[in-house]
């Protein structure tokens, strides 16, 4: 109990430093904040399928890059307010999510795993290749967002606000009824089915909220950089959000926030000195998989108590 | 009154005739065992009835209700639960969330999305536990139990279903002698005290005939007699294919 109260001071200290961080920080700083705080959103939203949910859902950047899609096309195409723009993101990731959940949820580990990369890079072919309505490789760029959003700063605190919400909702989902279920259904499928469960409808609604918040993320990232490009829905990205994951330890709640942190910030410093990068990043995955198998945030509750549980 | 009656119900697997046209009944509050060397198809004939498996042919009742076929959790509803024979339950979750979410699945609360789960069934949980004698474990990760302590807690979790009837397959398997008897007193005693009726298999054959009502013997996967623990005792047909081969 006591431990929960500190970690409660920490986290209450770490959302001030947040609030106040842009009035001193560099534009840069502030602008990788933003960053990490959409990574790890999206890298949350995939651990509620993951290390909750116990399904192996290896493509999830494509409900992150529908959803930022989603909304710099309604930006750029229609005249629809922004706001709509911005709420249609989430909306279009969750139902994609519907769709691929229904197709997958049938099959079980690995093979669950494959066959979303494959539905996934689908949609990755048709972002890359529809040139005349996605702008192909190009992506799409400078989508003009609202201006009280457009400097570095508006966009950084509208990201931490929709962030510090999201994160809020993701926690009540993970220590509801629901989260529990799906924790135990984790473990163990077939007790799940024994003691009343219907398995597959928990897994296809955890997916479709998974996605959504995936599709938040996606339409911060629009805000924070005013682009969208197709590899974002490529599945390296998901590869890459997947290890921010197991780094920062996937059966933690904050474990994927703090895995966003130390792979982007990690990523920031490296790139500034090697081309590189990705050999980086598998030195510290075979570190992290040989020497902290729960992650960083994992092997901190073992040693410390559950303090950020 | 007759609350399970197994009707000629058969399951093959790849030609295999795994259970041939088995038969037989369990009245409400008795204890059935079912006994039968490895490979009888004791298991099967538990996954067949609570729905893990589904039967090529036969049906079976449970309160006059035909429940052949039905899905693992629609079986559950109707207040048959079960235990298994390989410890089968939540690793990773506490003894109180194991218990937790097999009462939560029965009062269909798992689709609360924003409350805490750690508000729900504390009482019927600790009252489970306290019955079953694993209250001061409650705290700690089901993973981390010992072995006798794991199956008593897959008993828990049956009993969090608030069932009617109980279905423990080999519940004693792997457990010291002590374990053992402390485990069948427990069984007996939840008995009396809920009104169960329980179903169960068992190897060993002091817990068998020291516990069981009625007997049912299976062989290669018919069920050659139901009866009481000395008709089964006196029959021929049981001592050649069972007894005499075994240690009774």
């Amino acid at each position: 109990m006591v431990a929960m109260k500190g970690s409660r001071r920490i986290l209450l200290a770490m959302m001030v430093g947040l609030a106040f961080l842009p009035l001193f920080a560099p534009r840069f700083y502030t602008y990788l904040i933003s960053l990490i705080l959409v990574y790890g959103l999206l890298a949350t939203s995939l651990n509620l399928a993951l290390g909750y949910g116990g399904m192996f859902q290896f493509h999830h950047c494509v409900f992150y890059g529908v959803g930022a899609y989603t909304t710099a096309l309604m930006i750029t195409k229609t005249k629809l307010p922004a706001v709509l723009a911005f709420l249609a993101a989430p909306v279009s990731a969750a139902l994609l999510s519907l769709i691929f959940g229904i197709i997958c949820v049938r099959l079980s580990k690995l093979y669950f795993g494959m066959l979303q990369i494959s539905l996934g890079s689908l949609v990755w072919v048709i972002v890359y290749r529809w040139y005349s309505f996605t702008g192909g490789d190009n992506g799409i760029h400078g989508i003009p967002i609202p201006e009280i959003l457009a400097s570095t700063k508006g966009a950084y605190y509208f990201t931490l606000l929709i962030t510090s919400i999201c994160m809020f909702i993701l926690y009540l989902i993970v220590n509801s009824p629901f989260g529990r279920t799906l924790q135990g259904i984790r473990d163990n499928p077939t007790r799940s089915e024994t003691i009343g469960v219907n398995v597959k409808l928990h897994q296809l609604v955890a997916l479709i909220i998974a996605g959504f918040f995936a599709g938040v993320s996606g339409m911060l990232f629009v805000v924070v950089d005013t682009a969208v490009f197709p590899d974002m829905l490529f599945w390296t990205l998901s590869l890459e959000v997947l290890i921010m994951c197991l780094v920062g330890g996937w059966f933690s709640f904050l474990g994927p926030m703090l895995g966003s942190a130390v792979i982007l910030t990690l990523r920031t410093i490296v790139s500034t000195y090697t081309v590189y990068w990705s050999l980086a990043l598998g030195i510290v995955m075979s570190l992290v998989i040989l020497f902290l198998p729960n992650g960083i945030l994992g092997f901190i509750e073992e040693r410390w108590g559950r303090a950020f549980k | 009154m007759t609350i399970l009656e197994v009707l000629g119900v058969s399951k093959s697997f790849d030609g295999f005739l795994a259970i041939k046209r088995a038969q037989f009944d369990v009245k409400k509050g008795e204890i059935v065992a079912v006994i039968g060397p490895n490979g009888a198809g004791k298991t099967t004939l538990f996954n067949l009835i609570s729905g893990v498996l589904k039967p090529d042919s036969g049906k079976i009742f449970y309160k006059g209700e035909d429940i052949t076929g039905l899905e693992p959790h629609e079986v559950f509803r109707k207040g048959i639960c079960r235990s298994f024979q390989i410890v089968n339950l939540f690793p990773r979750l506490t003894v109180l969330e194991n218990v937790r979410l097999s009462i939560l699945s029965r009062e269909k609360r798992t689709w609360h999305l924003f409350k805490n789960a750690s508000n729900f069934y504390e009482k019927e949980c600790d009252h489970i536990l306290e019955q079953v004698g694993l209250k001061e474990k409650k705290h700690i990760v089901a993973g981390f139990l010992s072995h006798g302590e794991q199956k008593i807690l897959e008993i828990a979790i049956a009993l969090g279903g608030k069932p009617e009837l109980l279905i423990l397959d080999e519940p004693t398997a792997g457990m010291s002698p002590e374990e053992t008897s402390r485990c069948m007193e427990l069984i007996s005693r939840l008995r009396k005290e809920l009104g169960l009726t329980i179903l169960f298999c068992e190897h060993n054959m002091d817990v068998v005939f020291g516990y069981a009502d009625r007997i049912v013997v299976m062989v290669r996967g018919e069920t050659v007699i139901q009866g009481t623990c000395d008709e089964v005792r006196c029959n021929k047909l049981v001592r050649e294919a069972y007894l005499g081969v075994s240690d009774g």
